[in-house]
């Protein structure tokens, strides 16, 4: 982990609302994060948190009626004179050449279902090399080569073949790699890889898991990893930020999080599930309620009616900021800003 | 955990089920998928067993033969009815497996597709009390609001629509339908897999806790494996078509038998950053059930693979008891389980 060393990409304060007719849904509302090279990223949060949204957002992909209310969002990349140069993703049009240029070249999107993500009617070889073309520059024959070269990197067996078949003729994790693969084809600054798992069996899962771990090492690039499997999380990520309902809860080292979780919801989140420590057959610690509808998002604290450290007058009312808590954590709960003011 | 004298509610046989692949013009049988081949096990009354393996495996296949959703290919299904006869599922017709049906219920994945969007929840709750014969509406409101009440809702919500609910209350709408006509078995089929994290465990306590008061035998299918570790008694691991592995649960995570189950256990991500798992060396794909490989079907993927795992497929047998497992090399391995 280089936390010494400037962010990649540094969100400031995002917010993405959608304008429906039935009102305004806040699905991003306020969060900041940073991710540095070399680093994977772990976003956790259930449905409705607003991970995907944020990422689309980076991506500057968000449909309407959803829109970037505000925010910045600063990619450090190297600009053509070979200069580092700071970009505010937000301010780039999202159509503009810059931002086709940041769209798939710096920044790469594993998306959750690779199946939905490849087109059906051109071979997967065809669509790697389009891709490859329109960033880099080189010839049809040189775009196969790097394609192929990608295809051996993320073992697929008989790259060759493989090159020119259908997604339809290849198994779940043969197309999740070919995704992999893909997306890694313009050496990307940050991978972004969106629930990559879920559609796929437990050792294929292993197997990807472990791919994309090697992939990172081999190349220090950022993987910004978003998934609701506290499970894999722990096993992937260097840094965790926990979100609820367009906020960010908790941020930290993925050991800190798991071993020293400061805010409720991640506790009682981490303690809900069956670990190998649990007694089997005995009663799980809950948390109550369920996800609040996004219309009807509580006031204060997303989180305070099932929060089991509600403090009425204060968490229903203001919505606390995100402050350091020991070393490397941040969190937002008024539990800790208390604390702060009795210090 | 064993329920002492326990009496098997349902034992399956030899339990087939083939679906054809047909090609051209007159429809010819080319080949089979062998979704189902040759399965054997019992759960006892008032037991969990925990029903394991990845898409594909038949798992789906072998619940649904024992709805009889499907009719299976060949094999004994012996089921233990209330009035303490043994029938065979298998051979029974439609008529004959009416009265049956009411004592057998299932729990669905996903709490979206699952209910009708159109019916109320007590149109919903209500509708097998309906087609077993209660007439009346008044009791048959009585026995919803019972119903609704023992699955954690307002029997006030009795006349508003599935859309009203969130993903984990309407799994409870369809756990309440399953329990309408107090049955005896349930197969529940990922009833946690579409769920949030955070209201996973508000439905398994709601399982356990039902399964207490009202004395329910499970057949729980998932591929979530420390949601079975949790729920389950026993546990049958499945690997295209065949079980490899059936064991109780503390015996099956302390010390799997089969390599396939090792490897399942191993590739399982841990929420914990100083365990490290997933380093699993499972080359290659599952097998395809309609063309599986010669000798074991897990062969071409297996580290302990000899000679004899290429051309002879190994028997499903005892190893300790009431462990069984289908390797040759049962005996002799030391696989790891989970810490």
């Amino acid at each position: 982990m280089n936390q010494n060393t400037e962010p990649l990409l540094s969100i400031r304060d995002l917010k993405v609302h959608f304008f429906m007719d039935e009102g305004v849904v806040k699905a991003v509302d306020g969060i900041s994060l940073d991710v540095h090279s070399g680093q994977v990223f772990g976003i956790v949060g259930e449905s409705g948190c607003g991970k995907s949204v944020t990422m689309k957002a980076v991506l500057r992909i968000v449909e309407p009626p959803g829109r970037i209310v505000s925010g910045e969002m600063l990619l450090r990349q190297t600009g053509r004179d070979g200069k580092t140069e700071l970009v505010d993703l937000v301010k780039l049009d999202p159509r503009g050449t810059e931002m086709r240029h940041v769209r798939g070249g710096q920044i790469a999107l594993i998306p959750q279902e690779p199946m939905a993500a490849f087109s059906p009617v051109h071979t997967i070889g065809n669509q790697i090399i389009e891709a490859i073309r329109l960033h880099r520059e080189v010839d049809a024959r040189e775009a196969r080569k790097i394609a192929l070269q990608q295809f051996r990197d993320v073992g697929i067996p008989a790259p060759e073949q493989r090159l020119d078949q259908y997604s339809w003729q290849m198994s779940g994790g043969l197309r999740q790699r070919a995704m992999i693969a893909m997306a890694l084809s313009c050496n990307p600054l940050i991978l972004i890889a969106d629930e990559p798992t879920t559609a796929v069996d437990v050792t294929t899962q292993a197997q990807v898991l472990r791919l994309l771990r090697r992939l990172q090492q081999e190349r220090n690039s950022a993987i910004i990893f978003i998934t609701h499997d506290l499970g894999v999380i722990a096993q992937m990520a260097d840094y965790v930020t926990v979100m609820y309902l367009g906020l960010v809860m908790e941020q930290g080292p993925v050991d800190q999080i798991f071993h020293a979780p400061k805010h409720p919801y991640t506790r009682a989140l981490l303690e809900s599930i069956p670990s190998v420590d649990t007694p089997p057959r005995v009663d799980l610690p809950t948390i109550s309620g369920s996800i609040p509808h996004p219309f009807n998002r509580p006031a204060g604290c997303p989180f305070h009616p099932r929060c089991s450290e509600f403090m009425p007058g204060t968490c229903d009312q203001q919505t606390p900021a995100l402050t350091p808590v020991g070393e490397k954590q941040l969190v937002s709960c008024f539990m800790y800003h208390n604390r702060e003011v009795m210090a | 955990m064993m329920k002492t004298a326990a009496q098997p509610l349902l034992e399956v046989k030899d339990l087939r089920k083939f679906f054809p692949i047909r090609k051209g013009f007159l429809r010819k049988t080319v080949g089979y998928v062998r979704a189902v081949d040759d399965i054997n096990f019992f759960i006892n009354e008032g037991e969990t067993l925990g029903l394991v393996g990845e898409s594909g495996c038949g798992k789906t296949t072998a619940s649904r033969c024992i709805l009889r959703a499907l009719s299976p290919t060949s094999g004994q299904m012996l089921f233990r009815t209330a009035s303490g006869d043994v029938v065979d599922l298998a051979q029974l017709n439609r008529e004959q497996l009416k009265p049956l049906r009411a004592q057998m219920q299932m729990i669905f994945q996903d709490p979206y597709g699952s209910l009708n969007p159109r019916m109320t929840l007590f149109d919903i709750v209500g509708e097998p009390l309906l087609i077993a014969g209660m007439r009346n509406r008044r009791r048959r409101e009585e026995r919803v609001a019972e119903l609704l009440r023992l699955v954690g809702l307002r029997p006030e919500f009795m006349q508003r629509f599935p859309h009203a609910f969130s993903g984990g209350q309407r799994q409870r709408i369809g756990i309440a339908r399953a329990l309408a006509l107090n049955p005896r078995l349930v197969v529940a089929d990922e009833p946690v897999s579409a769920l949030d994290v955070s209201v996973q465990a508000q439905t398994l306590n709601l399982l356990l806790d039902l399964q207490k008061r009202l004395n329910l035998t499970y057949l729980f299918v998932s591929h979530n494996l420390s949601v079975v570790r949790h729920l389950c008694d026993r546990v049958t691991v499945m690997y295209v078509g065949k079980i490899v592995e059936t064991a109780t649960s503390q015996e099956m995570f302390a010390r799997p038998r089969h390599p396939y189950t090792a490897a399942l256990l191993a590739a399982l991500p841990v929420a914990d950053p100083r365990i490290k798992t997933g380093n699993v060396e499972l080359p290659g794909e599952v097998a395809s059930p309609a063309c599986p490989p010669s000798g074991c079907y897990f062969h071409p993927r297996c580290t302990y693979c000899i000679d004899r795992c290429k051309t002879e497929a190994p028997a499903y047998r005892e190893i300790t008891p009431g462990h069984y497992a289908a390797c040759h090399r049962a005996d002799e391995l030391n696989l790891a389980g989970m810490a």
